[in-house]
């Protein structure tokens, strides 16, 4: 089998505070290939947004520091590289969509410059031919009367037409791999549908390799072909999208697939009670050494406090750090 | 009909922004943020109001609030006409319905204990002696899931979660007739969101509340709200009882908002089936003068763009504007 398109393996990221040493990933081994969509969620705090920063070389160094591991670009290392050969790395190979389009674009240029300053920097081709790409671009994400839109402000767009911007910028220089980090999060929901239509349409043509960052199960089942769940800087399960989400293994995945009210066409007349997980997620500077979802965990066992749990295949293509996963395997 | 039942009417509602003449002597435009809403709200139940943002659902709140000025129509809650209120009366009427925000961080003065915080409106609606309004403080922190010795801690000691079940209690303190909650639980992670959605189903059982309940989440809308109104443009365009709107939407914008929510128990290929909105809602100041949907809709004839259809009541209550809602959707 030929190498993953980018491949992260054992990455630890280290943050210094003034309470301590927070390690914000803690062996994070992941890998996404061509054309393949990898979803990874979680709650606030888990660590999904500082993978996305690690990969692109962003983390704020002090106080943050890649510690260990490494991240692979077909076969290139990333981890450690200089910031220049870094900038050629990033916006060219690796873009990202970020989560607020209202104020990741500049205020003062307009989107037709903004999209054309990548393709200038990477490619080198003359302001005109740059220009015409960004309206092909504005084309290609769907934007009407992309020609006349090229010379609007950012404050002339309504929320979703910015986030078809932000993809074009992202996708202008067909990057092999795209960053979007909760890419609609911002936005309605009819809007949502269309953005994520246009990712996948995009995917399909372009082969590009996206990771998807995201707090909503929902977007993950009906984009993504596999998942990664984080918890407290760990990824606590991995595997098919299906699998994961029908068959989770892992008391985490479970609470959050069961928190979140369904939308069902038949509801019952009679209100049910949610789901709840208890508590909060800890503060990664006294993590203690066993498992970090221990405290909120329902399915508890004695070893879950002492031992922190290790990813192992529970099923087949499917990952999970749960001590009470194994067990019930081993039965 | 009982009105005894009914803890707050909503009849012809207008909120208009704008319109009026500026230093130069034009006219500037008007945005009819609300246009013509009417409703009822039986007491001890949840009347939810979902649409798109820019759909008028938070204006509608906030003008039963009296935050904004309200251009035309009545709210009466009970049997007293908010919209007539001034002055003093206004201000002695606020404390039967009370408000809980969106965002828990920047609606909590960041200067003030907690425990002053949930008092406040007991101190200004002169409720008790000084040390019952320290024992219903105490209560309320125990009936909202905190504990009392946390009085004294200020807001940023709190999660995103905590800091909502202080928003809680603080419109509970007054025992409110109704509360207006406007997105309570869309800044909160999805664990989170269980654990608050739970305790506000909980106290409404205990305490028999009225909830005008705002959002844009259907998931969660269908979870907690009794009946459901769906806005589009300032207007009603769907109202029905929870089991009656989501078994059989009639208005083809509410199909195609439950149609872009992704559902865990989607596959990817469905997704590509379903029917998009495309584009953005028209401007709320040049409004089209047939249906407000005509323009987005899938299903649109000659008639929707000439005049505007009505909310008309089915046999079986539930209410539609759709000039189409009848025969062609029923299928």
């Amino acid at each position: 089998m030929s190498d993953p398109l980018l491949a992260v393996s054992d990455l630890v990221v280290d943050f210094q505070t003034r309470a301590g040493n927070a390690r914000v990933l803690d062996h994070i081994t992941l890998s996404v290939n061509e054309g393949e969509i990898l979803g990874i969620v979680g709650e606030s705090g888990c660590g999904k947004s500082m993978t996305a920063l690690s990969i692109m070389g962003l983390i704020p160094d002090p106080p943050g520091k890649i510690t260990s591991g490494s991240i692979k670009l077909s076969g290139q290392e990333l981890v450690g590289m200089g910031v220049d050969d870094l900038c050629k790395i990033r916006g060219k190979d690796i873009g990202m969509i970020f989560q607020e389009p209202m104020t990741s674009l500049n205020p003062v240029f307009t989107v037709g410059e903004q999209i054309a300053e990548s393709v200038r920097l990477h490619e080198g081709v003359s302001a005109k031919a740059a220009q015409a790409r960004a309206v092909d671009m504005l084309e290609a994400v769907e934007i009407p009367e992309a020609a006349a839109r090229a010379n609007a402000y950012p404050y002339q767009l309504s929320g979703g037409m910015r986030q078809r911007v932000m993809i074009a910028m992202a996708l202008a220089c067909r990057p092999r791999v795209l960053i979007a980090d909760e890419p609609t999060t911002a936005l309605d929901t009819t809007v949502q549908a269309q953005i994520f239509d246009l990712l996948q349409n995009l995917q399909d043509e372009m082969g590009t390799a996206i990771i998807m960052i995201t707090h909503d199960m929902g977007a993950i089942a009906e984009l993504a072909d596999n998942v990664a769940v984080m918890y407290a800087g760990s990824i606590v399960e991995m595997g098919k999208v299906d699998n994961v989400l029908s068959h989770p293994d892992h008391t985490y995945t479970k609470g959050l697939i069961a928190c979140v009210p369904h939308l069902s066409s038949s509801p019952g007349p009679v209100r049910e009670r949610l789901m709840e997980i208890e508590g909060v997620v800890p503060a990664l500077t006294d993590l203690g050494k066993g498992c970090a979802f221990a405290p909120r965990c329902n399915a508890v066992l004695p070893r879950c406090s002492s031992d922190k749990p290790v990813l192992l295949a529970t099923q087949e293509n499917h990952l999970a750090a749960c001590w009470a996963a194994e067990a019930e395997m081993a039965e | 009909m009982s009105d005894q039942n009914i803890a707050l009417t909503v009849k012809n509602l207008k909120v208009h922004f704008g319109g009026k003449k500026n230093i130069f002597g034009r006219k500037s435009n008007t945005v009819h943020a609300v246009d013509g809403v009417s409703f009822e709200v039986p007491a001890g139940t949840t009347f939810g109001i979902v649409g798109e943002s820019g759909s008028g659902k938070s204006t509608t709140a906030l003008a039963i609030m009296r935050l904004v000025h309200i251009t035309h129509g009545e709210v009466t809650l009970r049997d007293t006409a908010l919209s007539a209120l001034e002055g003093e009366t206004l201000r002695d009427a606020r404390s039967r319905f009370q408000i809980v925000f969106q965002d828990p961080y920047s609606s909590l003065n960041p200067r003030k204990r907690a425990g002053a915080l949930v008092r406040e409106p007991l101190d200004l609606m002169n409720i008790g002696t000084p040390q019952e309004r320290e024992a219903k403080v105490a209560e309320l922190f125990r009936q909202v899931g905190l504990r009392p010795e946390q009085r004294v801690l200020f807001p940023h000691q709190f999660s995103g979660g905590q800091r909502q079940r202080l928003g809680l209690a603080r419109a509970l303190s007054t025992r409110p007739e109704l509360i207006v909650c406007d997105e309570p639980v869309s800044a909160l992670d999805v664990a989170i969101q269980a654990q608050i959605l739970n305790l506000m189903g909980d106290l409404q059982k205990k305490l028999g509340l009225t909830y005008l309940f705002i959002s844009h989440d259907l998931g969660v809308v269908q979870h907690i709200c009794d009946t459901v109104a769906v806005m589009y443009l300032g207007q009603i365009v769907e109202l029905a009882d929870r089991v009656s709107l989501f078994t059989n939407p009639r208005h083809p914008y509410t199909r195609a908002l439950l149609g872009a929510v992704p559902s865990v128990y989607g596959k990817k290929r469905d997704r590509r089936n379903r029917v998009r909105l495309q584009g953005d809602p028209p401007s709320p100041i040049n409004l089209p003068k047939g249906c407000r949907f005509a323009s987005r809709c899938p299903v649109a004839e000659q008639q929707c763009k000439e005049a505007p259809p009505m909310l008309e009541t089915h046999s079986d209550g539930h209410k539609v504007a759709c000039f189409l809602s009848g025969h062609e959707l029923s299928q």
